[in-house]
């Protein structure tokens, strides 16, 4: 690990003026960051601890909706009986995340920002419709993922809270990585009635919404309604573990999986 | 009077301080005046090194020193040693390429170490490194081992111009030819046996000072055998005598073969000790572990079995390219000859063999022995060719078994070992009645329910351990002997200290061993403790790998308590005014023979220290003894796994929903450890199975470089195992064991690959069958 200076502001004034800095990085829970420093492929200059700021830590679920605080845990929300209740696919999602450990350290606003290809989170996001809050505005999940490791969020932006909105049914099935146990594929279906959407990550560079599947669930929600649906695998990932056309395969089968678990 | 240990399941007596923080492991030692090590490792496959710029590392405040390859050649420091000759089959000695400690002109693999930093701290160190600029040219590398063969492949070594270490042959080709000429039925399968990362818990460490005080050296390290370290180190690398150097292995976390070798990392560090005059720590991280632990297998293979019409087996001809990587790690040499092509036997009555073995050298990390070692690889290829041709010959794949097994003991192969004793038909009936065979049909049914397919695989392996009389491991080429030492240090008052050269890095020898000596002497288990891992305690030793230490070691040590009850008769016999041969001992006490007089050891042993009562006149006082053991035969434990899968036909994924192991280990001393020992072979196994791919791309870069992309099993992974033991005690030693510690790695992968290609119905699978490539198959299985 290359030296760097470290901070731990403990407001959100002092936190986004330090992080506005070059070569300014946010820590959250630090599961992608603090590994990425340790094999010297991240060097921070300034690393900016967001652990002391009380007001991201908030979660709150009823039922008008799920908002958790961006330095809320994993495994907080995977335990929070409240979202257990009010979206109970949310709570298994969290929980389903690496492993223990990381589970204990990791948050969503960290998970969020870095947008991973391979994160859990970005599924539910889309395929829930939640809206990001940052320190300046609120951003739709439709527009907040835009690529490889690349979000709406501008230099310095910080995440503040994530708000869900309450679905009839979801659920999310995850097809997990042998080695990482990150998602190869990860479909999040979820039923608001007069709607439905269907989030995938894993798949591809970045997490993305399956249209025909979302069409095919309104007019039924069931599993033979996706089962038939073929995923094209062009612009899909390839790596040691999956090719594209395995993707596109698993796409379909996760989704009529996650629709079954959402109708039990 | 105390209960029999031998046979007991006692908890480990190590795992209160490994479980508490209380191990003392080799990064876990700090010096005064530490520094610390950091190597600069090629990263490409295959480069010329023009030059080596290290002016802005030695500018960094606190770097103490930056070594290259020309401060090695300078210092005349030699490569590191091969300790296994292996004879072509044209009577040529192999191709020894120069293995140098720091790269001399050129880079071979990802990974090879070209220069090394010596700093003030690890950071500053690692810092330092990166500070290093070298000049590469970047040569055309080459990882496939058959592709290395071809005409035009880049070439590593000058004097292997093929990349070819040598090419062994082993039986009779010309009877072999003939009896397939004759054959009703061949049955033929190409195998690849993957490439494996070995993983110990504990990275590889060095922590190595020099005393100018006696001009002696220490050198803490995780290694599996102190004394051989020692051995190759001071006398073909340093030119050292051995009496000035101390090598010193202490709680070790995990080996797997990948400790048993000597590492450049350590003689560099030893070596730079001395230049520096400070003590010199290195401490891999995982993905130089990745890089520069010697790897496992990696084997490509053409195998043929020819049988009557009854499915008796008549001959095998196999003929396999083994991957050496760069150069020739210590033992890589005997893995895939040696300790491979003698098993081609398994358990059959296959009477003629023929075995031709390539070794080839690639741009990838050096493969050496890794759990099992040449083992599993026969293993891989009899129980994978006589499970497919039993399918082909529409027999039950245990009655080809049966028809096949050898069966009147000893047993001399056509592939030079003699089986000195054994049962398969008791694993392999014990194992199908646990297993349930049976009722396999049914739940096979009940699963095509649910969409889902099952399959039964079995392995009924046989493993070479002990290893090994040294008069014949020299007469096949072996450089050093495969005895073992051991001493017992009896207390004025009656405790025990036993030294071994065995060394325990998870074994468990401390509560084995103790209850192999305590049992014997009738101690309680506490009176006994078990020293390992320091040459400057220990006599000798030639450590632990090949499932040896309770064979060959706990050996050692049964002729050294032999010895001290021998002598404890003496001066009972002193004591109790008898006469020696009237002497017996029983469980802790020396008593007179249909007499009630008798004096217990503890009195015996303070005799011999405050000897004012004792013959002087005939016997020196103390009692302390020790022996050296060379065993006349391997041992050949041997055993029947049953692997039952249901492969998930949408994703390809593969649950293992039964394991099923029957082993015979000959006498079993603790059956917890033992069955410990099980559990981690066969999740080992699985691993490369199922899991476990070590990926190069065509450039020679690992892409399976971290956990993150190379899949070790979890807990999650495997299935609760059923395991037990069937016991024909060997013939040849006198606790009549065989060893334990490998058996699960070298029967699970082809019983894990023969129930999934007999859930999928398919002829072959490669390893390791990953959901996708399950997937894959599927989509094509006609």
């Amino acid at each position: 690990m290359h030296a760097f200076q470290y901070h731990r502001p403990s407001n959100l004034k002092d936190a986004v003026a330090t992080g506005a800095k070059d070569e300014a990085k946010y820590l959250a829970g630090g599961q992608s960051l603090v590994q990425a420093m340790k094999l010297r492929l991240a060097a921070p200059g300034d690393l900016v601890d967001l652990n002391a700021l009380a007001d991201l830590k908030a979660l709150k679920a009823d039922a008008s909706g799920v908002t958790v605080g961006a330095m809320v845990r994993h495994a907080e929300v995977a335990s929070s009986s409240s979202v257990q209740k009010v979206i109970p696919a949310l709570a298994a999602l969290a929980g389903m995340i690496g492993d223990r450990q990381v589970r204990h350290m990791g948050t969503i606003g960290g998970s969020l920002a870095n947008n991973d290809p391979a994160a859990d989170y970005p599924a539910a996001v889309l395929g829930l419709g939640a809206t990001i809050t940052t320190n300046k505005r609120k951003i739709e999940a439709d527009k907040f993922f835009k690529g490889l490791y690349e979000t709406a969020l501008e230099p310095g932006e910080l995440i503040t809270s994530v708000s869900f909105p309450v679905p009839k049914r979801a659920a999310y099935m995850k097809f997990k990585n042998p080695a990482s146990r990150f998602a190869i594929v990860g479909v999040f279906v979820a039923d608001f009635g007069n709607a439905v959407r269907v989030g995938v990550t894993g798949a591809g560079p970045s997490a993305f919404r399956q249209a025909d599947m979302e069409k095919a669930l309104a007019a039924k929600f069931a599993p033979e309604s996706v089962a038939g649906i073929k995923v094209k695998a062009d612009g899909l990932n390839t790596d040691l573990h999956a090719s594209a056309e395995y993707r596109a395969h698993l796409v379909t089968v996760m989704a009529k999986r996650a629709v079954e678990a959402a109708l039990k | 009077m105390n209960a029999p240990l031998i046979g007991a399941r006692i908890e480990r007596k190590e795992d209160y301080r490994f479980l508490t923080g209380a191990g003392q492991y080799t990064d876990d030692l700090a010096m005064p005046n530490q520094a610390y090590a950091a190597f600069v490792r090629s990263p490409h496959a295959h480069a010329k090194i023009r030059g080596i710029d290290a002016s802005k590392a030695k500018a960094l405040k606190g770097v103490l020193a930056v070594y290259t390859g020309e401060d090695i050649a300078a210092a005349k420091l030699g490569g590191l040693p091969c300790g296994w000759l292996i004879t072509d089959v044209n009577g040529q000695p192999m191709k020894e390429p120069p293995h140098p400690v720091l790269a001399q002109g050129k880079a071979r693999h990802v990974g090879d170490q070209v220069a090394v930093v010596i700093a003030e701290t690890q950071d500053l160190a690692r810092d330092a490194a990166e500070l290093v600029e070298v000049d590469y040219e970047v040569l055309p590398a080459v990882v496939d081992a058959v592709k290395a063969r071809a005409k035009g492949a880049p070439v590593l070594h000058d004097i292997a111009p093929d990349n070819t270490c040598y090419v062994w042959s082993i039986g009779d080709k010309a009877a072999v030819d003939a009896a397939f000429a004759k054959a009703a039925h061949v049955t033929r399968l190409d195998l690849v046996n993957n490439r494996l990362v070995p993983n110990a818990m504990e990275p590889r460490a060095v922590n190595a000072s020099y005393s100018r005080h006696d001009d002696s050296y220490t050198l803490y390290v995780a290694s599996q055998n102190p004394h051989v370290e020692r051995l190759l180190m001071t006398a073909f690398v340093m030119g050292l005598p051995e009496h000035k150097v101390r090598v010193v292995a202490p709680d070790v976390g995990g080996g797997f073969g990948s400790k048993i070798y000597l590492y450049a990392e350590d003689v560099v560090a030893t070596w730079a000790a001395k230049q520096l005059n400070r003590p010199v720590k290195w401490t891999s991280d995982r993905s130089e572990a990745f890089i520069s632990d010697a790897h496992g297998r990696d084997h490509i293979t053409v195998a043929e079995l020819a049988m009557d019409k009854d499915g008796k087996f008549l001959a095998m001809r196999v003929n396999t390219t083994a991957n050496l990587g760069a150069y020739l790690s210590t033992f890589a040499s005997c893995v895939p000859t040696i300790l491979y092509a003698t098993l081609l036997a398994g358990q059959y009555t296959t009477p003629l063999i023929y075995c031709e073995v390539a070794a080839v050298f690639t741009n990838t990390v050096p493969v050496d022995a890794y759990r099992g070692a040449g083992r599993p690889e026969a293993t891989y290829v009899v129980e994978r060719l006589v499970e497919t041709a039993a399918r082909e010959m529409k027999l039950d794949p245990a009655e080809i078994r049966r028809r096949n097994f050898i069966k009147t003991f000893p047993y001399q192969t056509p592939v030079a070992l003699q089986y000195d004793t054994g049962d398969y038909e008791a694993t392999l009936s014990a194992a199908i009645k646990m297993a349930d065979v049976a009722g396999f049909p049914k739940r096979k049914e009940e699963a095509a329910k649910k969409g889902k397919l099952r399959g039964l695989g079995y392995c009924c392996y046989i493993e070479a351990c002990g290893i090994a009389p040294s008069n014949i491991a020299g007469a096949l080429g072996a450089r050093a002997g495969l005895f073992e030492a051991g001493e017992i240090r009896v207390h004025p008052t009656g405790s025990v200290t036993v030294f071994t050269g065995s060394h325990s890095h998870g074994q468990g020898h401390e509560t084995t061993f103790a209850q192999v000596v305590a049992d014997r002497l009738g101690l309680p288990l506490d009176k006994v403790d078990i020293v390992h891992g320091d040459t400057s305690k220990i006599l000798f030793g030639m450590g632990t790998y090949g499932s040896r230490s309770i064979a060959v070691g706990g050996t050692a040590i049964v002729k050294a308590l032999d010895k001290i009850v021998a002598k404890g008769k003496k001066i009972a016999a002193h004591l109790l005014e008898a006469a020696e041969a009237d002497i017996e001992y029983d469980r802790g006490v020396f008593k007179v023979a249909g007499t009630d007089k008798q004096k217990a050891f503890g009195e015996v042993a303070f005799a011999a220290y405050v000897p004012h009562n004792y013959p002087l006149d005939k016997l020196e006082p103390g009692l302390n003894e020790n022996a050296f053991y060379d065993p006349t035969n391997f041992t050949f434990p041997a055993g029947s796994y049953v692997c039952e899968v249901e492969v998930d036909k949408e994703t390809g994924t593969t649950q293992i929903v039964s394991f099923v192991a029957v082993d015979d280990f000959g006498k079993v001393i603790n059956p917890m450890i033992v069955e410990g020992q099980v559990h981690g072979g066969l999740t080992q196994g699985i691993g490369q199975a199922l899991t476990e791919g070590t990926r190069y791309d065509a450039e020679g870069q690992l892409l399976s470089g971290a956990f993150m992309d190379y899949a070790i099993p979890r807990a999650g992974d495997v299935p609760s195992y059923k395991v037990d033991t069937r016991e024909t005690p060997c013939t040849h030693n006198p606790l009549g064991v065989k060893g334990c510690g490998e058996a699960g790695a070298i029967g699970a992968p082809a019983a894990v690959i023969n129930a999934i290609t007999d859930a999928l119905g398919v002829k072959d699978i490669p390893m390791p069958a990953t959901a996708q490539t399950v997937w894959k198959t599927l989509q094509t299985r006609i």
